[in-house]
């Protein structure tokens, strides 16, 4: 049934549709919407014979969802930013302890400084913690990929993230087509676990494991991470019978075969990449996009495949590993690094700086003139920076950068969030 | 593609205006993204929500830069941001105010804009008036549709009472059909 819905609200109508036994809630933007409406369907008997807990914190939050999967029952949160760091160690032990929890993380920057606006650092803070992680596009992708996510987890007994772009999807309202509760059942048996914590038959979980077995039991989670490279495209060609609708996968290509450049990204921003690679197109330029839908597992084949031919990749990313670069294009470059090919690594849409189609044409161009330095930052203004870079030669108390910076930028930048 | 963007301060109902007009286009089968710009959520700060109306799929994530059409939710604004920045020549200003522009100083800024092109409504008052709340969003929606034909009052109507079921829906549907007829009027 087609929907003009806010993304929250519809990622919300999903994972009530794969009818959940608990869902444990703590808000932090731009999460919130997604638990606050759980909790208004599970309250209003929506969904039934589910348990909505609202618990004290981010770690309280995966630490309630790690023992309700424990325990059998199908098991969901979200977070963002801080509060994913705060759950941290529930992150590690929620994979490690193969529970298939599945959380949405709705992409924010984390700090200091503080920052609302969406990138990708919390969610790659977790990249090699284990879960896999699904990249979504816009949010008719946040309600199919949810539904698939379940499947998912329970199959491999993996947790999985969905992310999506905070802000830009779960706080934009659009046209969403959303699945009927027959067609979900279909899709997605009753979850049957592997392990359970059961008085009736006591068992121990989460043991201490020694040198003796612990890199068996690493190779193990990333077997099964490896596993999913199959699973997901399955998964996705199933839930395209059922609902008719191409949603999911490892990847997905944009005019990609043949081009002699490529874009690689994830997420939301390929919406607007696709209007100026249209254009850039008809004038003639080789130029195409593809993106990353599952960053872990990393699709390494599926992007050889696609990949090989082209002669210049520019991987565009809204997340840095400070003091080495591009997070996604270091993987990008391994994956690749038997072809002899050119990956840029383009750093873009940090704590929210808007990413347009003037600022991304710019970029392609240099780009296509090879004017690209190894690690490039988009869009970035160096006069403020070297600003700073002079003050700090100055002075020895030169103050903090932050409040330095906004000074120099000045308030009504801003406020001015256009 | 129609892009509209709608300027005010938390508290005055920015975000969930976008929504609803969002949700009026969606009602008339147009594709329509609606999406806020939160600086700090806060009462008081400056807000700008964004509204793109086409009749294909909307895949276009930047903010609006080049409006057709600015609602201008609170005349305050015009010391702290650039309201006006990328208006299209051919573009709309619906403003609340019940001053002039040469009052508010916009005289300049706004004459570059064809004739008839530029509106003025009470808004604070009239959502006063029928809402007894200085929530002028709804009242500029129900303007919004005399300026423009992208849509019908009755679609507005609609989405006001989706978003707001009940009597508080009731109430902003008589303050958005008032401001609509007061707008045809003048």
């Amino acid at each position: 049934m087609l929907k003009q819905i806010e993304g929250s609200h519809a990622v919300a109508e999903a994972v009530g549709l794969c009818r959940p036994q608990v869902i444990s809630a703590y808000p932090i933007t731009p999460q919130t919407h997604i638990v606050e409406d759980l909790g208004t369907m599970v309250k209003a008997g929506k969904i039934e014979n589910c348990e909505f807990l609202l618990v004290e914190s981010e770690f309280g939050a995966l630490s309630a969802c790690i023992g309700s999967s424990a325990a059998g029952a199908r098991s969901y949160t979200a977070t963002a930013s801080q509060g994913m760091l705060f759950m941290m160690e529930a992150v590690y032990n929620a994979s490690g302890m193969s529970l298939p929890i599945v959380m949405t993380v709705g992409n924010r920057a984390i700090g200091a400084p503080i920052n609302i606006w969406n990138d990708w650092g919390d969610s790659m803070s977790a990249r090699d913690a284990g879960w896999i992680q699904l990249f979504v596009e816009d949010n008719q992708q946040a309600v199919d990929v949810h539904i698939q996510a379940f499947k998912l987890a329970e199959e491999l007994c993996l947790p999985v993230m969905v992310c999506m772009d905070g802000f830009i999807l779960t706080h934009s309202y659009s046209q969403v087509d959303m699945p009927e509760q027959g067609q979900v059942d279909q899709f997605l048996p009753p979850f049957e676990p592997r392990q359970v914590l059961d008085p009736a038959a006591p068992l121990s979980m989460g043991a201490m494991v020694g040198p003796e077995a612990f890199t068996e039991v690493r190779f193990l989670a990333h077997h099964k991470q490896r596993e999913a490279l199959d699973l997901i495209p399955r998964h996705a060609a199933e839930f395209q019978s059922i609902m008719g609708r191409d949603s999911g996968g490892l990847i997905k290509e944009f005019d990609c075969a043949g081009a002699e450049t490529v874009i690689v990204t994830m997420g939301s921003v390929i919406g607007t990449m696709k209007e100026v690679l249209a254009g850039m197109r008809e004038e003639g330029h080789s130029i195409g996009a593809l993106t990353i839908r599952s960053f872990r597992p990393f699709p390494s084949e599926a992007l050889i495949e696609a990949l090989k031919d082209a002669k210049r990749i520019i991987v565009f990313e809204k997340c840095l590993a400070v003091g080495m670069g591009g997070i996604v294009s270091m993987n990008v470059r391994m994956a690749l690094q038997d072809f002899p090919l050119h990956v840029h690594s383009v750093i873009g849409g940090l704590g929210g700086r808007p990413i347009t189609r003037k600022n991304l044409r710019r970029l392609f161009e240099k780009g296509l003139n090879d004017q690209l330095q190894e690690t490039h930052f988009h869009d970035i203004d160096m006069e403020i920076v070297n600003r700073e870079l002079e003050r700090e030669k100055e002075q020895r108390q030169s103050g903090s950068i932050a409040e330095n910076i906004l000074h120099d930028v000045g308030v009504v930048a801003a406020a001015k969030t256009i | 593609m129609f892009q509209v963007r709608i300027h005010g301060r938390g508290g005055q109902g920015v975000v969930s205006a976008a929504e609803m007009l969002s949700i009026a286009a969606f009602e008339e089968g147009k594709h329509s993204q609606a999406v806020p710009s939160f600086g700090s959520e806060r009462m008081g700060a400056p807000v700008v929500a964004y509204v793109r109306i086409d009749d294909k799929e909307i895949e276009l994530r930047e903010p609006v830069l080049d409006p057709n059409l600015l609602i201008i939710q609170d005349p305050t604004l015009f010391s702290a941001i650039d309201v006006f920045a990328g208006l299209r020549d051919d573009g709309y200003v619906l403003l609340n105010t019940n001053k002039s522009l040469a009052e508010l100083g916009i005289e300049e800024a706004t004459k570059r804009l064809p004739a008839g092109h530029v509106a003025t409504v009470p808004a604070t008052e009239l959502a006063l008036k029928h809402l007894k709340r200085p929530t002028p969003n709804t009242v500029l929606l129900g303007a919004f549709t005399a300026m423009s034909d992208t849509v019908q009052l009755e679609s507005v109507c609609d989405a006001i009472m989706k978003k707001f079921p009940g009597k508080i829906g009731e109430m902003n549907v008589a303050a958005a059909k008032a401001a609509h007829e007061a707008a045809i009027a003048a």
